[in-house]
């Protein structure tokens, strides 16, 4: 360890309650929703932070944070990071955490020096403008990350909804995944209009791919059922498990006299003879 | 009761409701809850989640893994600052709403656990904390 990184380690040594007052200062002025998080967590963090930071100068490479020295402050950076992201802190706010603490260090630096104060603020400015920058680039990013992830659940939304002709005047509707309420709009929506394009008389509903049917689930189900009723359509919904059907008893939901099958087989079949159809095996001429 | 793991969530609107089922059913199949418990702890959380977002304007969740004596469970505290609830008795009461649900979630979330607790006051918010042992 060279002279320059022990002075470090020792300033943080020397210093802790003053420097921790000063970067929370800062804190409170760089970070835009401080009602996030209470005054004595973010204290104890600083001073965590604080006292870990001076451990891994002093014990180890300034140009290496990779290092096992520096393991417990990296960890200690991904509980903060965490617990920043599950409190609703932006990407920025949550660096702020780290970038903040420049200003008391360097404001210590310059008092050690004494003399060169005018280099000491062009490094401060330099410095602060090119953190500024770091985090910009960081912003962008995580938006943009955003902005894909929107737009495959939109096309998700698209997708998975399709209504299928299983035979003349039978449709089926093999949801997939969540059912929240944008997407039960779209379902509810293709499957009334499909009914009217085909002329179909049974629409089975198969949520074998949902894996949770709560309440608003069974209530989106019920009011589908009855709309497809009302234009004179049959629905009958299949895919309801051993578990979900357990569940959905201890709810209380009543599914009244809605058509229920275990699998989709079933409903296809129920389906057949509601259209006046059979199936039987093809007989051997030998 | 000791809690082995521990995690927070926030909950403010429809995908974070979907995040906490996912992590729910996560940790219910790490202790090595049997489908059916899994689906009901899951359900129930479903219920509880939607509330704290519908009638609480958001929250936040903590998901624990709880150990009492020689048996486990998964633990799950709801808390909004919302306008609370003034009759909880009623609230538990099937077919009730103040909403345009079906009045099911708070009873049947607490038919699907095993232990449930709820504490609220007008003004106050609500805390709701259910529990299900493996």
């Amino acid at each position: 360890m060279d002279a320059k990184q022990k002075a470090l380690a020792d300033l943080i040594a020397e210093n802790p309650n003053t420097l921790r007052a000063a970067w929370m200062r800062e804190l409170a002025i760089d970070v835009k929703r401080t009602n996030l998080m209470g005054e004595a967590e973010l204290q104890g963090q600083c001073q965590e932070f604080l006292m870990r930071l001076e451990h891994a100068i002093r014990h180890g490479e300034l140009e290496d944070i990779g290092a096992p020295s520096w393991t417990p402050v990296r960890d200690y950076l991904t509980e903060v990071s965490q617990r920043r992201a599950n409190l609703g802190f932006s990407p920025a706010d949550t660096a702020t955490f780290v970038f903040s603490l420049k200003k008391p260090l360097f404001m210590y630096l310059q008092e050690r020096s004494g003399n060169d104060s005018m280099l000491v603020e062009q490094i401060w400015q330099t410095t602060a403008l090119l953190d500024r920058l770091g985090l910009y680039v960081m912003e962008v990013y995580q938006k943009s990350r955003e902005e894909i992830i929107a737009r495959q659940q939109d096309e998700m939304l698209e997708l998975s909804t399709p209504v299928v002709k299983l035979w003349d005047g039978i449709l089926a509707l093999p949801l997939i995944g969540t059912l929240d309420s944008n997407r039960t709009q779209v379902v509810m929506e293709t499957l009334l209009q499909r009914i009217v394009d085909t002329n179909s008389e049974v629409a089975i509903i198969d949520i074998t791919g949902v894996p949770t049917v709560d309440t608003l689930v069974a209530q989106h189900l019920i009011k589908t059922v009855s709309a497809a009723k009302l234009m004179g359509v049959e629905c009958v919904v299949s895919g309801i498990r051993p578990q979900i059907a357990q569940t959905i008893v201890h709810l209380g939901v009543g599914l009244g006299d809605i058509v229920t099958k275990g699998n989709l087989a079933g409903a296809f079949e129920y389906a057949l003879r509601r259209v006046g159809m059979t199936t039987t095996p093809i007989r051997s001429e030998s | 009761m000791i809690v082995t793991r521990h995690e927070s969530l926030r909950i403010q609107d429809e995908d974070e409701i979907v995040k906490i089922r996912q992590q729910a059913r996560r940790w219910a199949a790490d202790l090595g809850f049997s489908l059916v418990d899994q689906t009901k702890m899951v359900t129930a959380a479903s219920e509880i989640a939607r509330n704290t977002v519908v009638y609480g304007g958001g929250g936040t969740v903590d998901i624990e893994m709880v150990q009492a004596g020689d048996r486990q469970g998964l633990r799950l505290s709801f808390v909004d600052a919302g306008p609370g609830i003034s009759d909880v008795e009623l609230a538990l009461r099937d077919g009730y709403t103040t909403g345009s649900g079906l009045g099911l979630g708070l009873g049947g979330a607490r038919r699907l656990v095993n232990d449930f607790e709820i504490d609220s006051r007008p003004g106050q918010g609500t805390r709701v904390v259910i529990t299900r042992w493996k």
